[in-house]
């Protein structure tokens, strides 16, 4: 947790000292994609391995879809308050 | 879009190989993934920090906009409570985590897998790319039933770039500030948020 911290917290700190080398900002998205890429088959390779998982995706599938229905539902809901109560007036 | 399907196929293309081929031990080994992903986390604060137009974005604002995302973290962590009731796999903690991802795929699922492990990682993965595809199909729908907030708060941290264009159309200019504003936040804080739901306590 706080070496998580740290590192995003220094990252930040050096982006936004380097903020006017405008040159940086293309290489680090990049690095960033290419990072995501990298890990997401690491973990690909995780799940292909573990018969776990693989046996059991249908079921994971489910979950994740009930897990997804759950937190659009409740977002939904409640911006929608939000919006009656802070927002709908105000439009022309 | 070409973007996502390149994470998804990269992810696939890991299933096949780690099904089919034996993987020599240094390429399953944590430790060299663990320094991997912090790279990933110095780089990903360094594009947060040099990125003005999220610093300008951010100071320009009313103060009841941050309502909206706000709105999505509520909704978002009261649903998947809701659902962690009926799931057996996923922890109560590990839903939260999951909702955190806010449609953030790529970013949350690696997070949660290396803390929590892949069960949990892969559901991440698969519950936030439904995430982000169920607001693009469904953004006309929220709208009528729930207001010009709902799409936004629906998309998550994908209302500042995957979603906005949907959102836009069926809510109209005045909103897409807001969806970027309230993106940019939810992609802020998913790493954080993330970490502090899956490790405090």
């Amino acid at each position: 947790m706080l070496t998580v911290i740290l590192i995003m917290t220094s990252g930040i700190l050096t982006g936004y000292l380097l903020r006017d080398q405008l040159w940086i900002s293309r290489p680090v998205r990049i690095l960033v994609t290419g990072l995501i890429y990298l890990l997401l088959f690491l973990l690909g390779i995780t799940v292909g391995a573990d018969e776990m998982i693989i046996s059991n995706l249908d079921k994971i599938g489910i979950e994740a879809l009930l897990l997804t229905i759950g937190a659009v539902t409740g977002s939904i809901i409640i911006s929608w308050f939000t919006y009656i109560k802070f927002f709908r007036n105000n439009e022309r | 879009m070409r973007g996502s399907l390149i994470i998804v196929l990269s992810f696939i293309c890991g299933i096949i190989i780690g099904l089919f081929i034996f993987i020599p031990e240094f390429l399953r080994d944590d430790e060299l993934s663990n320094f991997v992903l912090y790279g990933l986390m110095f780089f990903v604060g360094i594009n947060i920090g040099a990125d003005k137009n999220s610093w300008r974005i951010i100071k320009k604002v009313k103060l009841k906009i941050v309502l909206v995302p706000l709105s999505a973290i509520i909704g978002t962590l009261a649903g998947v409570s809701v659902i962690s009731i009926f799931i057996r796999d996923i922890t109560f903690r590990e839903s939260l985590a999951i909702g955190s991802g806010f449609g953030y795929y790529s970013l949350s699922s690696i997070f949660i897998s290396k803390i929590a492990g892949s069960v949990p990682g892969v559901v991440a993965l698969l519950s936030n790319i439904m995430r982000e595809v169920a607001t693009l199909l469904m953004a006309p729908l929220f709208v009528r039933y729930f207001g010009k907030l709902a799409p936004i708060a629906a998309g998550g941290a994908t209302s500042m770039d995957t979603t906005l264009p949907v959102i836009t159309k069926f809510t109209g200019t005045e909103y897409a500030i807001i969806a970027v504003f309230s993106g940019t936040v939810l992609t802020i804080l998913v790493p954080f948020l993330v970490t502090f739901i899956l490790t405090a306590f």
